[in-house]
Order: C-alpha cells, then structure tokens, then sequence
C-alpha cells in the first residue's frame, strides 16, 4: 500500500452512462459512475458478473465493445477529453499511454506470431523505439516479470508457454510503452491458486517499480485486497461504495459489500468420518490414461452415503479422469471402481440401466452441459421418463417438484429454453437433471467455479440441502480450496495423477502437510491485504535456508 | 437516350420488388403471430421479397391447370408465333402456347427439384449425422465413398449414369440426388462433429440414451440452422442441374414442359432478336435469386450475428 493523495489526478470520470444493445433497443449497463485515479494508484473494481466492471475498465481507454455506446458523461485522461477526441487521437494514445490485459493471455495473443514480434509491435508502430532496442527491452521486461530464461522465451510461440508465463508477457507486453495506465481485465481468473501467486508477485512489483497507475478488474475479494490501494464495488452498473482497502475490508458500509465479504465464511458441520458399511462408490487402485501415457497412476478412495469426498487438485493432475473413470466413460487399465460393494462393468455401454441411474453427474459448463434446444420440461423430464417409466401427469408433476426442488417457480419455468436463464439457474437445471434419476451417488465436477460468489454460495447451500434429503454421496472436485472448506468432509489432494493426500477435512487442514498439500493451502489468497508480501517474504527465507 | 430509359426501368423494377417485399413482409407480420411474427419483423426488404416469389412459384405450381390458358402438350397455332392477345408470349417451335408451357414448367421443374433436394438431404444429413456420432469404421467407410464420389465432376458423372439408367423422371431424381447427397453428408458431419464433443450428448450418453434418440433430439436441433441454410442453395444448384441436363437432352424429356429444355427448343429464335427463350431462363434466375435472399437472411440468424 502506498499513499498517493498528494500525486496529481490521471484520469477523471464524470457520471459515465454506457448503454447496451440488445434487440433493436438500447439499455443502459453502467448507470452514472464516477472514477478518480491518481498517479501510480491502483484501483480496484469488483461486482459480480453483469455489474459492469469490464466495460468500465474499457471506457476508461474511451473505448466500447461492439453493440454499446457511452451515452454520457465526461472522461478526462491527462487533460485529453476521450469523448471529444477524434478516434486518430484515441488511437494514438491506446497502447502507448493507456494498456490493456485482458482475462485470457491464451486467447488473446496471437498464435501465429512469437511473442517477442508481438511485443515489439506497440512500441515500434508508436515510434518509440527500433525494432532492436524492443527487443532488448522485451529480456528486460521479461527478467522483471520473473520470466524463466528471458533471452529466450520472447522467442517461443504462444502454445509453447504456459498459462502463468503467458499471462505475465502479456503484462510485460502492455508495459513495453511504459503506459500512465493499464487496465487489468481478471488477469489470474483462469490460473491455478500456485500460479495466480507468482503472476500477482510480478504483476504488483512491475507496477510499482514504474510508478503505473492501474484499474484492477476481479471478482475475487481476496485477489483485490493484495493488489488495490483503493476499492470501487459495482452492483449492476451502479457504485455500491467506494473506499481505501484496509477501510473496505474492516468496515464496509453497504450491505450488498458486506454480503460479498460474508460469503467465503459459509460452512457446513462436518459430518463424522464413516468407518464400517459398504462405501456407495469405491476406486481401487485405477490406473488409466489416453493413449500411451498414464494421467491416473493406481489412485484409490471410498465415498460414503451422505458423505461429500472432495478431489482437489490443480488442472492436469487428473480430477476429471477420476471421474471419468467412475462414469464409465474412460475404463481404467487396472483396478476396478465398486459401487455398493459389487463392481462396475468398466464401459459405460455395458452398464444397465440401473447402473447408469444411479450415479449422476453435475458439469461445470451449464452452458454446454444442457442441451440448448431443448426446453426445462424435456431436459428434467427425460431421465425421470427413462429411468421410471413417468408419463402424462404423473411426469409433469414430478417436473414440478424437481423444479421446486431446486428453487425455481415451475409455472414460470418449465417452458423456458436454457437461454433465457441466468448462469446460476442453468446449474440448477443441471442439480435437478442428476436428481430427476433419483441417484445415490453424485459427481459434481467444478459446479460453482464458473459462478459469481454469491450464485456459487446458494449453488452450494442447496447441494448441501439435498444431500441431507436425499441421502445422496457426492464427489465433489474443484481447484478451489475455499469451496472445499465449506462443503466437504474429506478430502483427496492430488497431483500429477496421484494421490499426495487424503483424510478427514479437519485433519487435512491442520498441519503436518504433504509439502504439496501446504503449497496449494498457502497459495489460496486471504483477505488480509498483508497476505502476499508475508507469503513471498516466508517463502523466500525458506528458500534461503533449503 | 435508350440508355437513359433501360436504367429508369431497371430502377422501378428494383423499387416495385423492394416495396412489393415490404408489402409482403408487413403483411406476413400482421398474418402471424409469436416467435414467426417476431422473426419476420427482423427479416430484410430482400428476404421479403425473396418469400413472396417462392411464393408465387408455389401458387402458380400448385394451381397450373387453373391458371394456364391452354393446355400443356396441346398446339394452338402455327409455330413461333410473335406475342399477342392470344398468346401473350407468342408460340414455340410446334405452335404451342408459351405462356403456358411456362406455367407447367414451374410445377415439373420446381417440383423435380425440391423432390431431389429433399431426397438428397434425407440421404445426405442421415449418413453424415451417423457417422459423427458413431465414429470409427462407419465413418471412415461412409467418408470414403463419399469422397469417392466427388472425386467424379458431378455433370459428367450423371450424364454417365443417366445413360446407363435410361432418362425416366425417377431415374433423373435419384441420380442428382445421390450425387447432391455428398455434399449434404460433408456438412452434416462436420457441424455434428462439433455437437457430439459437447457436455450434453456426453451427459446423454451417459443416460444410455439410444443411438436414434441421440442424432434425432440432441444433435439434429442443434445443427438445423447451418442444414436449412444449405438446402437453399442446394436446391438452386439442383434445380441449374436438372435445367442443365434438360438443356442437353438427358432431363426431362418431351413433350413435358420444362424450363431448361424450353430455353433449347426456341434457341433459334434468339437469333432473330427475340427474347422468348430467355423468359423461362429468366424464370429460372429469378426463384434462384429469390431463394438466395432467404437463405441469407437464414444465414444470418444461424450465425447469431446481430448488427
């Protein structure tokens, strides 16, 4: 945190009103917000999905997304009027004064080029410097992101990098002009808790070390709090509140904030560990892969009825292979899954139909887990009139209940194609597909991690309910330790398609630890704005003593 | 000063089809109601337009004996007759009425047509559809043969096998058809190949849904858009096929009136400065271009874009 009251204003923005277009009309998305941001400053805007943050942050560079128009208001960057000036004058400021990192680096880069040609394009277009002397500064922004090998990577293609060191030359990138300003658009959304460290590090010391000011884009509070100097909350185009960091997170004034803050304490009673019975579901020693490589390597565990088993680890250390496995999707070259104590035929194809009842699956993509021409009635109804024979009345009636089941007005719903419902509805749809089988077993693979915390929260808090209901057993695999604190019972930590941990969650969350396991645990960012640079310093002394 | 008239003309045909399209899209609105209503009122002026020729065709196809006022194959006169009141586009190469003959055309060639367009898209979408969902041997195989196929010219392959099969109207619809369904398979299978690797048809299997279930609701509702898009244009290649084919004696064959061997058989009068022969060449370019205009507006929604 640094104090910059005294520096001067860098960018000012006036009752800003941005409308959107949707079917022939045009409806406002952000509805009169005002923005101050000094030299060297970071702000902070945070909101759910649809509060309008990204399209501020674009505004703030006097630029919109296709089908929106800034409709009113006044920017003014260093004495340039945005909305006055000519669209040659924007131009010739974006990129230069004004930088840009959008959510996915993955996505954004383009993978034809290398990345050092990439780089190297702003300055040289902005005539700043010589393609050579680009170059050079390219390794020296590349060394101060704490990129490995600088001299080198400039010179890989996209696709050759990973996602963190992507997402880090792409902030070295946006820093070749040395810009006042840089707008962060989520820059660690779609990192893993280990690497999201490392890119925030670097991300937070680069912008100090030139003195940047920057918007910082998220939705994730505990991100935020490591990087802003001050916070701005939206709500549906609108400011909640606006204040310095430590002031937001000891005392919110709102209680929409409050209710942002309250969401990470949700938490279950853990339920006592099983010990004796048939486990409902039980991999014995699975070994399984595509192709010649092995992604599981001999992994076993037990679930129990009533019991969630989290399954956490980072992507790729074969999460959704276990799953796959159990589903029949993907049969395993040794070992066998159980369920109820009898095995299951390792191809779903040569499951019964009961079999296939009785365990479900929840996926994490709503938008490609329903069937988008399809409407509510067939996409619950159709596993009730396939696995029990419902018709006529008696189907719709059972429709009606799922829906009430999961908290929707069947009268309202039922017709409704899954276009025309919000994100954490459609997952809901999704719940009540996998109960509508009447299930006893449930794999719910990342459900809350595409949601908005508050969404996710609810998400969690019906699985919850339904589960004490319906005596149902979930797997329940995330990357997400905050979920896994709420939800689960045990815990199974994997890495590189093994299984580093598992236990009880009170156990796994106490030390000793696996030193993987105490990794990813001391990589979930906490509220606590001290956190990172308490982290990079015990970890460095760390490293000094090894 | 000809000139000057020709672009006057060709400038109010433009206009009256323009606000004939308007017409007719506004009236289609109020005739509607929902979801059709909804999606008319964003159609262009051009899709209007395009609605109300196919339209027209439709009517004039279904009602031919009503409208025509002689009969198809009856002489009613002397041959190459110039237009009058009698006949309004004079006569053809045996004295018979040409308006008429056009009447008839559009019911034969329309209706060849749309059946071999049909034809082939149940063909075509079927096989493709099943062999991305089933995958493996069956779409190789499948996808060989078709690749086969096309390795043929399409002209040259069904006048092959027009003159090993003999020139029946049945004959004519299942060879254009066999060959138009390649292309159907090719597109049919590769929008479903982009379905089937969906969380949906993966959650359906998983339901032990059957393979009929499967291609027919969670795949085919999917890849429609892209599929009715493309019978539009197929059928305007189809129907410049079968006029093609017609035009070089192996189509329809006479006396039944058909527009493609109509613009053969008064080819001669061209050269006296006549233009009875391009009418039903025309005829056929202006359901071509018709037909287009909805299919872009179809285009268009399919792909979601808005502005």
């Amino acid at each position: 945190m640094k104090d910059t009251t005294e520096k001067p204003v860098l960018l000012t923005m006036r009752d800003i009103h941005i409308d959107g277009r949707s079917e022939e009309t045009w409806s406002p998305i952000i509805k009169g917000v005002d923005l101050t941001l000094r030299k060297g400053e970071v702000l902070g805007l945070i909101g759910e999905s649809g509060a309008g943050k990204s399209t501020l942050g674009l505004a703030a560079m006097g630029f919109t997304r296709d089908g929106c128009r800034i409709s009113g208001g006044m920017i003014d960057f260093d004495g340039i009027d945005l909305r006055k000036a000519s669209e040659t004058e924007r131009r010739a400021l974006r990129g230069k004064r004004i930088a840009y990192v959008a959510q996915s680096a993955a996505a954004s880069f383009n993978p034809a080029h290398k990345l050092i040609d990439q780089y190297s394009e702003a300055p040289v277009q902005h005539g700043i410097m010589s393609r050579a002397e680009a170059e050079r500064d390219a390794v020296e922004l590349y060394r101060r992101m704490r990129l490995p090998h600088p001299e080198e990577i400039g010179f890989r293609y996209p696709h050759q990098v990973s996602g963190g060191q992507l997402q880090r030359a792409m902030t070295a990138m946006a820093m070749s002009c040395r810009p006042d300003l840089i707008v962060f658009d989520e820059p660690t959304t779609a990192l893993d808790v280990t690497t999201q460290i490392e890119v925030l590090a670097a991300i937070r010391d680069i912008v100090a070390q030139f003195d940047t000011a920057a918007i910082y884009i998220t939705h994730d509070l505990a991100v935020v709090a490591q990087m802003a100097d001050r916070i701005k909350v939206l709500l549906r185009g609108d400011e909640v509140e606006e204040a310095d960091t430590r002031t937001m997170l000891s005392a919110p004034k709102e209680d929409y904030t409050k209710s942002l803050w309250a969401v990470r304490s949700y938490a279950r009673p853990v339920q006592p560990p099983v010990t004796e019975g048939i486990p409902v579901v039980s991999v014995e020693t699975v070994t399984a892969g595509y192709g010649a490589a092995d992604i599981l390597k001999n992994i076993s565990f037990d679930i129990h009825k009533r019991r969630t088993v989290a399954v956490v680890g980072e992507s790729g250390s074969g999460k959704s292979t276990a799953a796959r496995v159990i589903t029949g999707l993907l049969p395993p070259r040794q070992g066998r899954v159980l369920f109820d104590g009898a095995p299951l035929p390792a191809d779903y194809r040569q499951r019964s139909r009961d079999q296939l009842r009785q365990a479900q699956m929840i996926y994490q993509m709503a938008d490609t887990a329903l069937n988008p021409k399809l409407r509510l009635r067939e996409l619950i109804g159709r596993p009730a009139q396939m696995y029990l024979g419902l018709q006529g009345k008696a189907l719709t009636e059972r429709i009606r209940d799922l829906l009430r089941l999961i908290e929707l007005e069947p009268d309202t719903y039922i017709d409704r194609l899954p276009s025309e419902l919000s994100g954490g509805q459609k997952q809901r749809i999704g719940i009540a597909r996998a109960l509508a089988a009447e299930p006893k077993f449930i794999i719910c693979d990342e459900v809350t991690s595409a949601l908005d915390q508050l969404v996710a929260e609810g998400i969690l808090k019906l699985l919850d309910r339904l589960q004490s209901e319906f005596d149902l057993a979930y797997m329940f695999i995330t990357h997400d330790l905050a979920t896994v604190r709420s939800i689960a019972d045990e815990v199974v930590v994997m890495q590189n398609g093994r299984v580093v941990e598992q236990g009880p969650k009170p156990e796994m969350f106490q030390p000793p630890h696996d030193p993987y396991t105490e990794l990813l645990l001391s990589s979930v960012p906490e509220m606590d704005p001290d956190w990172l640079t308490r982290l990079l310093k015990e970890r460095e002394k760390k490293a000094g003593k090894g | 000063m000809n000139v000057l008239i020709t672009l006057f003309w060709i400038a109010v045909a433009i206009a009256g089809a323009m606000a004939a399209g308007w017409l007719f899209r506004a009236a289609a609105v109020a005739l509607t109601r929902g979801g059709t209503a909804r999606a008319l009122r964003t159609a262009p002026v051009t899709a209007g337009f395009g609605m109300l020729v196919i339209l027209l065709y439709v009517l004039v196809a279904l009602f031919a004996p009503l409208i025509a006022p002689y009969a198809e194959r009856e002489v009613v006169g002397a041959q190459f007759l110039p237009w009058d009141s009698t006949h309004v586009f004079g006569t053809d190469n045996l004295g018979r009425d040409t308006l008429s003959r056009l009447i008839y055309g559009a019911r034969n060639t329309v209706g060849i047509a749309f059946a071999t367009t049909a034809l082939a898209f149940a063909m075509g979408a079927i096989l493709g559809l099943l062999a991305a969902t089933v995958g493996g041997w069956l779409d190789q195989i499948l996808s060989r043969i078709v690749d086969i196929l096309m390795a043929i010219p399409a002209l040259i392959f069904s006048l092959l096998l027009l003159t090993i099969f003999g020139t029946s109207v049945p004959t004519l619809i299942l060879v254009i058809a066999t060959i138009d369904s390649t292309r159907v398979f090719r597109l049919a299978r590769s929008v479903a190949l982009n379905i089937v690797v969906m969380d949906y048809i993966e959650a359906a299997k998983l339901r032990g849904e059957g393979l009929w279930r499967l291609i027919t609701r969670e795949i085919l509702p999917n890849a429609l858009a892209p599929l009715v898009a493309e019978f539009g244009l197929r059928f305007c290649f189809v129907f410049l096929a079968i006029s093609a084919l017609s035009f070089l004696g192996v189509g329809v064959q006479p006396p039944t009136a058909d527009w493609g061997s109509m613009v053969r058989e008064n080819a001669a009068l061209i050269t006296f400065g006549d233009v009875t022969p391009l009418l039903p060449a025309g005829a056929i370019a202006l359901l071509t271009v018709a037909v287009n205009f909805v299919v872009d507006w179809m285009l268009h929604r399919a792909s979601g874009l808005k502005e």
